[in-house]
């Protein structure tokens, strides 16, 4: 499966704000991209896994962790797990850097 | 796949049915299991119905298990699908349209019908009964439609739905029977409280009514009662009574009572096949509560997960009305009778009423209207029957000095069984959460809340669930279950200002640094918190976070759930001109905006802009934000006053644009709406705003406190005064005490409530320095702030990283 994937340049590191996510389309594809304060980036399908969907990119980070921005769900931004009591799961694409290029696997 | 599984058949995908499957799998239960369930929806929660149609909750909102559940499960589903019976020979579930399942076990969980009134009319159109969505859409498409309602039955259901009409602005008349409301739980002291309450809340009565004909063609309009009166309604709810729904178990040949007899294993009458739920009857018991059906459900899954079990035994029931300022309870038995022994208080200056039944001094029911803190405590006492000593007097009834006291009342969680349901609403038993307090360490509610959802829902649960913490901490409770602004930190607010002023933090980071939070960055609640906190200690040195800002803070626009946003310019005063109206008219046809709607607050929202051309239609409009979406002034209401107005003797109109020019932009604790009137006819509606005016002949009265929304409350009169100069000082003084002392999300409704009108009063009104001082303190810090979307517009890397989409091929 992995080997199936194409990566994409994304833009550069200074693009992106510190927790504060962003909306990058690749081939029609919505991802919402978020750095955290600590530099690392994690790249979502930028639609909620709540039964109402909605967009992430505009949600609350701290740490790992997003606040999504319509029903407050904790979301784990490395594996996409909506965390307890609430269930489900985001799609989530690797993310790597390169000098200060950011690369997207879908 | 085939498997050798046992195959477990469930018939009615509602409450009880699917609590007994989410208890089975829990067990390790090792079973092929197929659900039928007659409704088009996964399993969701009905009590929440009340709320749906009050307006707070949606019909998403209420599902408790979606789709997905049941596939991870391996469940297979069929919606839509009612059974028709069972066959015993060849051991087969058969449906309505030609399904059928094979089955080792069945559970028939098909709860009740509403009770239709068998009169004439009553088969007519815009006849509904209260039970599942359809009946709740019904109500709500009747409601935009006509405007005079009846809901007979003036029980728990039909005052919910009562309620949740008047809500939806409906003319709405309960009809009911007898002369006392709920007079199945409430003795008629408790029930006549309860009718002059709703009352204030605009519902109609109609009592000791018996209807004996719906009237109308084929739609109805109206209700004629045995007295020969008659009631004009488009629309009518029964709320009379549920009635088992039995025809499965009748149609399979099975012992069918009022409901399907069960034994203390909720097995029926025919081998393999149980039921639990409304439709069951257990020693001569039938239940309409969620409480006793989870109690029944843990017993049959364990039972049918080869656990062992002690039978179930029946259960005592209580009440709680879900309507908000409305708090009634009761237990037990609740009509005094010449053999019970009667303990009742009833205050009606604080409209509150306390009423405990002993039998040889044994406490058999419990009755409270008003002041509901007791009714944990006083439901387990029930309960277990316990007998009446003067340690549980002085607790339950207070000894009239500081008496009570929290430690004793660990006392009846402790012997409350482990398998006992403490959150009915999502049947989390006592159990659960003491193993999740113990294996995480938990020492706040909310922490409970988020592991095992137990007070999500109603909230009446939890008094009990503090009392377990409480119990299960012990000692270690006082110091450590103290709560503090959100799970991240057991500090308060006012010690985490208290901190930031000792030792001069100045950045969310380093306040949660510096004093220890558990979560590094956070959270949700606590972040956007912390960096209004700041904001209002430095009003010149913070730097504003947006990363700690909820979106619509971040973005200066309203989400809304398809991610497209509203844009909302100012109109001061709630005046606007032609030229205004005709750029507004202009951008929202260039950009295609989904809605133009006149809001509540007199202006114009612009509804359905997408992400990327909010920036856009912000520079086209060219008019300031109207903050539609802050913790921050967002309008002044005004009448017409003077300057029109043949009862004016005020210029509201001048002075509601002067004060919103005045007070734009600075941030709140919680979203801050005023109102000017012209005189005290009141047309702007100041009794519901924080800060409301009302013009008179000699200047201005002045009012604060006040919210419309969902805690409603009607604002107090602060003070009057002569001139306008001395109004913008009390309003700078009231706004900037507000914006110290309150709490992040707190509106002045509750801060008023929090501080008391009293000390509100002597801070501003008694004290001219201080008064003066406060006023200053505002000045200089609305000196700070700058319009936000001139500030976004001239700042390209911001605005691109928050607005753009970047387009990858
Ligand atoms: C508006 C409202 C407010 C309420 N408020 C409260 C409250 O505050 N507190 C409280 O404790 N209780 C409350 N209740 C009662 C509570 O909701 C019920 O006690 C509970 O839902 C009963 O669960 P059940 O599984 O027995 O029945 P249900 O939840 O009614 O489930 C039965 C299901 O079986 C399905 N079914 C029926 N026949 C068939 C068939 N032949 N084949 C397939 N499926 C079938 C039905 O469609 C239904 O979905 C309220 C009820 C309502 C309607
Ligand atoms: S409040 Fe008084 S002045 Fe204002 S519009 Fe009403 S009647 Fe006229
Ligand atoms: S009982 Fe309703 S939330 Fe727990």
């Amino acid at each position: 499966m992995e080997a199936a994937r194409q990566t994409y340049a994304a833009g550069k590191v200074q693009d992106y704000l510190k927790q504060i996510g962003r909306v990058v389309v690749i081939e029609g594809k919505e991802l919402a991209v978020f750095r955290t304060s600590g530099d690392e980036f994690y790249a979502l399908e930028n639609r909620n896994p709540h039964p109402k969907g909605g967009p992430l990119a505009e949600g609350i980070v701290s740490g790992h962790y997003l606040y999504d921005p319509l029903y407050d769900w904790k979301i784990d931004l490395r594996t996409g797990e909506v965390q307890a009591p609430d269930k489900g799961q985001a799609t989530v694409y690797p993310v790597h850097i390169d000098g200060d290029t950011i690369f997207i696997g879908i | 796949m085939t498997s050798n599984r046992e195959k477990l058949v469930l018939i009615g995908n509602g409450m009880a049915g699917v609590g007994t499957i989410e208890q089975i799998l829990k067990l390790g239960g090792n079973y092929d299991i197929t659900v039928f369930g007659s409704e088009p929806y996964p399993n969701y929660n009905r009590i929440m119905l009340s709320y749906v149609l009050e307006g707070s909750k949606n019909v998403d909102d209420i599902i408790l298990n979606d789709w997905n559940w049941y596939k991870e499960n391996g469940i297979t589903l069929h919606t839509g699908t009612a059974v028709t019976r069972i066959d015993g020979e060849s051991r087969k579930v058969i449906a309505e349209n030609g399904l059928t399942a094979d089955y080792d076990k069945v559970i028939i969980a098909t709860g009740s019908n509403s009770f239709i009134l068998p009169i004439p009319g009553s088969g007519k159109e815009g006849v509904v009964g209260f039970r599942d969505i359809a009946d709740c859409e019904a109500m709500l498409q009747a409601a935009k439609e006509y405007n005079k309602a009846a809901v007979i039955g003036g029980g728990l259901l039909g005052l919910e739905a009562a309620k949740g009409l008047v809500n939806l602005g409906m003319d709405v008349t309960v009809v009911h029977l007898m002369e006392d409301l709920m007079e199945r739980q409430l003795d008629h002291t408790a029930a006549s409280m309860l009718k002059a309450e709703l009352e204030r809340q605009g519902v109609k009565f109609a009592m000791g009514k018996q209807t004996v004909e719906l009237t109308g063609e084929e739609r109805v309009s109206g209700l004629r009662f045995s007295d020969g009166t008659e009631l004009e309604a488009q629309f009518v709810v029964m709320a009379v009574g549920i009635k088992p729904n039995v025809d499965v178990a009748k149609a399979s040949g099975i012992e069918v009572n009022r409901g399907i007899v069960v034994d203390d294993y909720l097995q029926t009458s025919l081998e393999n096949v149980y039921s639990v739920g409304e439709c069951a009857e257990h020693r001569g018991a039938c239940y309409g509560l969620v409480a006793p059906l989870f109690e029944q459900g843990n017993v049959l899954a364990k039972h049918l997960s080869g656990a062992e079990t002690k039978p179930y035994e029946g259960s005592v029931v209580s009440t709680k009305l879900k309507i908000s300022g409305v708090d009634v309870f009761s237990a037990g038995e609740f009509i005094d009778t010449p053999e019970h022994t009667v303990i009742s208080a009833k205050d009606d200056w604080k409209r509150t009423y306390k009423k405990i039944l002993l039998k040889d001094n044994m406490i058999v029911g419990a009755v409270l209207f008003g002041d509901v803190t007791e009714s944990a405590n006083l439901q387990k006492l029930v309960k277990q029957g316990s007998e009446m000593t003067d340690d549980i007097y002085a607790d339950v009834m207070g000894t009239g000095c500081c008496g009570g006291g929290g430690a004793k009342k660990t006392a009846s969680v402790e012997s409350m069984p482990g398998e006992e349901i403490v959150c009915g609403c999502n049947g989390v038993t006592k159990k659960a959460i003491v193993d999740a307090i113990q294996d995480n360490g938990f020492t706040t509610v909310d922490e409970i809340k988020a592991c095992t959802g137990a007070t999500r829902s109603c909230g009446g649960c939890k008094p009990v669930v503090e009392q377990i913490l409480q119990y299960v901490l012990g000692d270690g409770f006082e110091q450590s279950a103290k709560t503090g602004i959100c799970g991240c930190t057991t500090l308060s607010r006012d010690e985490i200002v208290a901190e930031i002023r000792a030792k001069g933090l100045t950045t969310t980071k380093e306040v949660m640094n510096v004093l220890g939070w558990k979560q590094e960055e956070g959270c949700s609640k606590c972040r956007p918190a912390v960096n209004y906190y700041l904001g209002m200690i430095y009003p010149d040195m913070h730097e504003d976070e947006k990363e700690s800002r909820f979106v619509n803070e971040r973005m200066s626009a309203n989400i809304q759930k398809d991610g497209t946003f509203t844009v909302v310019p100012r109109m001061y005063g709630g005046v606007t001109t032609p030229e205004d109206l005709k750029r507004i008219a202009d951008v929202s046809i260039k950009y295609d905006v989904k809605v133009v709607k006149v809001t509540g607050g007199q202006r114009l929202d612009l509804i359905g802009v997408k992400k990327e051309d909010v920036p856009k239609v912000w520079e086209e409009l060219d008019m300031p934000s109207g903050y539609a979406y802050a913790k921050s002034l967002r309008t002044v209401k005004t009448c017409v006053g003077s300057q029109f107005c043949r009862f004016g003797t005020q210029d509201s109109m001048g002075v509601g644009a002067m004060l919103e020019r005045k007070y734009e932009r600075l941030d709140f604790p919680a979203k801050f709406k005023m109102a000017v009137n012209g005189c005290p006819r009141n047309c702007a509606e100041s009794c519901t705003k924080d800060i409301g005016i009302v013009g008179n002949d000699g200047g201005w009265e002045v009012f604060i406190g006040g919210n419309g929304g969902i805690k409603p409350r009607i604002a107090d009169s602060f003070c009057k005064v002569k001139t306008d100069e001395e109004l913008v000082e009390i309003c700078s003084a009231v706004m900037q005490y507000y914006r110290e002392t309150g709490n992040y999300q707190e509106r002045t409704s509750e801060w008023v409530e929090r501080l008391g009108l009293d000390q509100i009063k002597s801070a501003i009104l008694d004290n001219e320095e201080e008064r003066k001082a406060l006023a200053q303190r505002i000045d200089f810090a609305l000196s700070q702030v700058n319009d936000p979307w001139k500030k976004m517009l001239n700042d390209d890397s911001t605005r691109s990283a928050l607005f753009e989409k970047a387009e990858i091929r």
